[in-house]
């Protein structure tokens, strides 16, 4: 470390370098100096909207070598104006969480831990119980004679926190297969 | 909302739940508005208001209606406005009586099943079936005389007395709202899930509608009532829905019985017959929807495969299922980024549901609550379950979040917006689109060489979409679909532009017809994201919104009946004489051509026959409805009843809590005994339950992050110092918590911010509870007790939202007991209350005098002349109602629903609507109950107990949106409610949060 020197005395440094309110240079150490934003080395920008409430702020998302390094608000959005809240501002931690898990996991009828499952045999599993569930609570009439073509067998809630179009998916697939009991937080 | 004079807030913590979008409400307040916050606690949207209005929860239809009475009392109400756009001046069937004749029942109870006939609050119609009016507003039978007598009782006296409110601070909130509206300014309202969730909640909607048509504010800039709903897209989730009730584009479910053709789901959607308004054109989206699904197997010679949609016969929802769960109807659950666990009443019903299936897939981030409570649950540590004798398979499936997929959310106010992908899912996660679609594909190929029909619906679906390079389906192929396409002919495969180019023939598809228009030329429209320094304050080429990048509803409305603007300040559309159109600042919610001087002979026929000064278009009538003949199954006006659970009597009437809620009698689900029964005082205090900023909803998205976790660590509980004085709690300390339903415990928040309230001469103490925490999750970095065990279901018939903001309960000093012993503390209390399920589930309490008078009252069809009608909202299957009706929740969104949280509606309200949760619609029937009453054989039965029994067998009663939600814009005059999400529920889409600015 280099000897003190009054020169480097922080008053002085202020006004030897015009920084009258000590909010600039003056105070910026080396490794300040040496320090790039995220947001200036990222690879591409993304424009995006914030996955918390329904207000819709605009949100660009950095990357850089294909992963998320920051998340803020985008000022051109007439909604937000640049704006995010807390949970908004913390969706970089949401993406990047370390609690997040991203394997398949399954847990047999009276397990009492989860075991890691291929995701191809997971799908295939879940459509095989997805046939039975059908046929095993299919109705095709009410007592009276009327039409149902439905099954109870199955149900789903959610929707809320995922796109349109997978709605879209969602409720076309379940309603050709007869399932009705499909619901999300809109009625909570 | 920046364009606002004067703003409500009533029913929703808006800078801490929607803190982004209040910044328009400083704006206003910037710009010079007065921003009011009528809300139980003090809290961040408070601190920024003008007045704060403490406000005893579930008692808001008490101080509305006093509003609404003051202004019509005083005659401050927009005079101009209200005899044109809204439907005050119909005349109501003779045989009509309101809850003023009849102890808190209005005509058409049925006591056998709790609900009503609304036969008697049709129009009257001449012998053309044009709707009888009286423009001098003097006949007794006007809307106008009815309202008038119906809210006379509304005093402020009342008000002072049932909802604690102040009369100095009563006199500010009338002066507020009447000198910030008319011709030269705006008063606007929002509100959130603490209007929609109660037994009540369509119908506080509905209040504040029939406030904002008298007062002018229904279609004009910086009017309207706002929705402000909680989830990214819970308002598209109930446009394009997962919901039991709805298919894409409000429109509804066919219901057994009542729709067993084609041509009678078609009449309950719309028809020219029916409306004037654009539900008129119902065969024609009705066709669209069919034909995106089933493609060439959907012929005009076999109704467009209507035989393949499957049939509702009663309430299918959320709460209803969880309960066939419990009786093994159910064998498999999925959970696609909802957290019922912790985020739905009364949780301990959730976990147990949950033990009863045989498989469940969770998708989501990470393990919450819902995925782990066969291993770490709460009922696991008390012993009520044990791991190794569950039976249920789990399936955690990865999800993708919002960076890692393409596709759109739609906001509360309507407005679509594209999200592009940044990077690709990690692991095995993957998005809802491609899970959905693999599983489609899967099960298709296991069924291809079934012979069996009820195979058909899935092996004829349109299932082909294009994939990219790495697999994934391509979200804006999809996208296309759900906007619509030319089927056949020269433009084979071309978008449509607009959903007035969808036919009924089948040569055009279209998924959902309200978003036609945001693929137009093959352009996503969603994606547009020029900036708001380039453009004005609409804002029109930010996104799209539906329908047609409206961005106001109703806004005709903004102009007066002549098509000048009602003053220069409020300037947002009019009419172009010489250009012979409508224009102004915003895409015209109207036909652009036709002039306001139009007049038609015919009262129904179609859009054709609007006349120019009907603004509400999606109404059968084209009117604002002050009084809704349909659409709302508790009522045609709002009335005060008392929440489930209080402890303080219906100042009106003996008939003390709502006649038609929705409530579930089961030993898992016990209620307080209510007001004058003994046992009521084992549970004295008020629970209200709200989200904090730091937080979202059950927690799945935010207790995982260390920065939100650190931000508000634990579960607390508000309470007033008076309160602690009295319980002898320690600011800081613990605090246990115990309704009829579980026993939680919290930290001690001792402060200024709750304040004890003088209701009927005695003290109410409310207690605030935010409910973002669970326990047993894995990995999360907070934990605790989750607040809604704590909650009963009981639900708005309407919407079947359930009631989170009033519970009956008691607090002591301490933790709660840990193990088996906890059951035994609950159970303490349930015992010393004499609790069963019978206790405060009595329905009827009016004397059987009036309930005698009200099941007689006569339909005015036996009055000669043809009644109007109008399309059902059929999303309420509820009995004796229409048949159809839903009104709207959410809202959210309207709900509403809506949701709605919806409306019908929701709208409705807006219209007069109903709230609904879903329906922005405003789809209500109007026809003459024999022709949408459901067949006998199919209305619902009895009591909750069968209800609750009826969900068992799959085959309740009763639908309902949620909401809502519709959500809508509230501004729009219909509101529906939305349904919120937690939130609430429906939206606005006038304002909406910077929307407009």
């Amino acid at each position: 470390m280099a000897r003190f020197s009054f020169l480097e005395w922080p008053v002085l440094r202020q006004f030897r370098t015009s920084d009258t309110s000590g909010r600039g240079e003056s105070v910026t150490s080396q490794k300040t100096r040496d320090t790039t934003a995220r947001t200036s080395t990222a690879d591409k920008v993304v424009q995006s909207v914030c996955p918390y409430c329904a207000v819709g702020c605009g949100q660009k998302v950095f990357v850089k070598d294909d992963k998320v390094v920051q998340i803020e608000g985008d000022p051109d959005s007439p909604i937000s104006r640049g704006r995010l809240c807390p949970k908004g501002a913390a969706s970089e931690q949401l993406v990047n969480s370390k609690g997040r898990v991203t394997d398949v996991l399954y847990r047999a009828p009276k397990a009492k831990d989860w075991q890691k499952l291929d995701l191809n045999t997971a799908i295939d599993m879940i459509a095989d119980r997805f046939i039975e569930a059908r046929r095993n609570h299919w109705e095709d009439f009410d007592d009276k004679g009327h039409p149902l073509r439905r099954t109870m067998g199955i149900a789903s809630l959610g929707g809320a926190t995922i796109d349109n179009e997978e709605n879209y998916l969602a409720k076309k697939l379940y309603t050709a297969a007869g399932a009705i009991q499909i619901e999300n937080q809109a009625r909570i | 909302m920046a364009n606002a004079d004067c703003i409500i807030i009533q029913g929703s913590n808006m800078a801490e739940c929607h803190p982004v979008g209040f910044q328009w409400v400083s704006e206003a307040k910037a710009r010079g508005a007065r921003i009011i916050h009528v809300d139980p606690r003090f809290t961040r949207t408070t601190a920024i208001a003008d007045k704060h209005v403490p406000i005893r929860a579930g008692s808001d239809i008490v101080l509305l209606g006093a509003l609404i009475n003051r202004v019509l009392h005083d005659g401050t109400y927009f005079d101009e406005y209200v005899r044109a756009y809204t439907n005050a001046t119909n005349l109501i069937s003779d045989n009509y009586q309101d809850t003023e004749d009849l102890g808190g029942l209005f005509s058409g109870y049925d006591p056998e099943t709790n609900s009503y006939d609304n036969s008697t609050w049709s129009y009257q119609t001449d012998e053309a079936g044009a709707p009888v009016t009286d423009p001098s507003l003097e006949d007794p039978r006007t809307v106008f005389q009815i309202l008038k007598r119906h809210y006379a009782r509304y005093t402020p006296e009342m008000v002072a007395d049932n909802c604690g409110i102040k009369p100095a601070d009563f006199d500010y909130l009338v002066e507020s709202i009447t000198q910030n509206s008319g011709r030269e300014r705006t008063t606007c309202f929002a509100y959130a899930v603490g209007w929609t969730q109660h037994s009540l909640g369509a119908q506080f909607i509905r209040t504040a509608s029939i406030l904002q048509l008298l007062l002018g504010n229904m279609g004009r800039p910086g009017g309207g009532i706002m929705a402000l709903r909680g989830h990214a897209t819970i308002q598209g989730s109930t446009d394009i829905p997962t919901l039991f009730n709805l298919l894409p584009g409000y429109l509804p479910m066919p219901s057994a019985g009542a729709h067993d053709r084609f041509d009678d789901y078609v009449a309950s959607v719309g028809t020219p017959e029916t409306h004037k308004g654009f539900w008129s054109n119902g065969r024609s989206y009705a066709v669209n929807l069919l034909k995106a699904w089933w493609g060439d197997a959907a012929t005009p010679e076999n109704d467009f495969a209507y035989h393949y949609v499957p049939r509702i016969n009663g309430a299918h929802g959320t709460y209803q299922t969880q309960v066939r769960m419990l009786n093994d109807g159910v064998d498999g659950y999925f959970l696609l980024g909802q957290n019922p666990a912790v985020g739905s009443a009364n949780g301990r019903m959730q976990r147990m549901a949950m033990s009863h299936l045989k498989w469940m897939v969770v998708r989501d981030f990470s393990l919450i609550e819902s995925a782990t409570w066969w291993k770490n649950g709460p009922e696991i540590a008390t012993g009520e379950l044990k791991t190794e004798d569950i039976e249920t398979e789990m399936f955690f499936m990865p999800a993708a979040n919002h960076t890692e997929k393409a596709g759109t959310f739609t906001q509360t106010q309507r407005l679509v917006q594209w999200r592009h992908k940044a990077v690709n899912p990690p692991g095995d996660a993957q998005s809802e689109l491609d899970f959905f679609f693999e599983l489609g594909q899967r099960v298709r190929e296991k069924l291809k060489h079934s012979e069996d029909p009820r195979d058909r619906p899935l092996l004829d679906l349109t299932w082909d979409y294009p994939v990219d390079e790495e697999g994934e389906v391509e979200p804006e192929s999809v996208l296309a679909e759900i906007n619509g396409y030319y089927v056949g002919g020269e433009k084979d495969g071309q978008p449509l532009d607009n959903f007035n180019q969808m036919t009924d023939d089948g040569t055009t598809a279209g998924g959902c017809w309200i978003y036609a228009g945001i693929y137009a030329g093959g352009e996503n429209m969603a994606a547009r994201r020029k900036p708001r320094s380039e453009q004005d304050e609409t804002a029109a080429e930010w996104a799209w919104a539906w329908p047609a990048n409206r961005r106001i509803l109703y806004n005709r409305a903004s102009a007066a009946p002549d098509g000048t603007p009602w003053s220069e300040r409020k300037k947002f559309v009019w009419w172009d004489a010489e250009a012979g159109k409508w224009t102004g600042k915003d895409v015209p919610d109207f036909p652009v051509d036709r002039a306001p001087q139009a007049r038609s002979d015919k009262a129904y026929g179609g859009t054709a026959n609007l006349d120019g000064d009907d603004p509400f278009i999606m109404q059968a009538d084209g009117k604002g409805w002050l009084f809704a003949p349909s659409g709302m199954v508790d009522g045609p006006l709002p009335t005060h009843y008392e929440p489930q659970e209080s402890t303080v009597a219906n100042p009106l009437y003996d008939q003390q809590n709502s006649p038609t809620r929705r409530v579930m009698r089961r030993e898992d689900n016990l209620s307080a005994p209510g007001a004058g029964f003994p046992g009521s005082e084992v549970y004295p205090y008020v629970f209200t339950t709200y989200r904090l900023t730091e937080h979202h909803t059950a927690g799945g998205m935010s207790r995982w992050l260390p920065y939100l976790s650190e931000l508000q660590p634990e579960m607390f509980c508000e309470i007033s110092p008076e309160l602690a004085a009295e319980v002898g709690l320690e600011p800081y300390g613990w605090a246990t918590l115990v309704s009829p339903r579980a026993a939680i415990e919290a930290r001690v928040l001792v402060t200024r911010r709750m304040n004890p309230l003088t209701i009927g001469g005695k003290t109410v103490h409310q207690i605030g509870l935010p409910y973002h925490w669970g326990v047993g999750g894995t990995a999360a970095v907070v934990e605790g007790d989750s607040a809604n065990d704590l909650l009963g279901v009981t639900m708005d018939p309407n919407v079947f939202i359930q009631n989170s903001k009033y519970v009956a309960g008691t607090i002591m000093p301490g933790r709660r007991p840990r193990g088996p012993e906890l059951v035994d503390f609950v159970e303490k209390y349930q015992r010393e209350a004499g609790l069963s399920p019978e206790s405060g589930n009595q329905l009827i309490t009016a004397s059987d005098e009036n309930v005698e008078r009200s099941a007689a009252a006569d339909s005015p069809a036996h009055q000669g002349g043809h009644p109007h009608r109008g399309g059902d909202s059929a999303v309420g299957v509820s009995p004796g109602k229409t048949l159809g009706a839903e009104a709207g929740e959410e809202a959210e969104s309207t709900t509403d629903g809506s949701g709605g949280t919806g409306s019908t509606d929701g709208s409705a309200d807006g219209s007069g609507g109903t709230a609904s949760a879903d329906d922005r619609s405003g789809r209500v029937d109007l026809r003459p109950a024999e022709a949408n009453r459901k067949p006998a054989e199919a209305r619902d039965e009895p009591s909750e107990t069968a209800d609750a029994n009826r969900a068992v067998d799959g085959d309740p009663t009763d639908g309902d949106p949620d909401r809502g939600y519709i959500g809508e814009d509230a501004d729009a005059a219909e509101t529906g409610r939305l349904g919120e999400d937690d939130g609430p529920r429906v939206d606005n889409g006038n304002s909406s949060e910077g929307e407009e600015d």
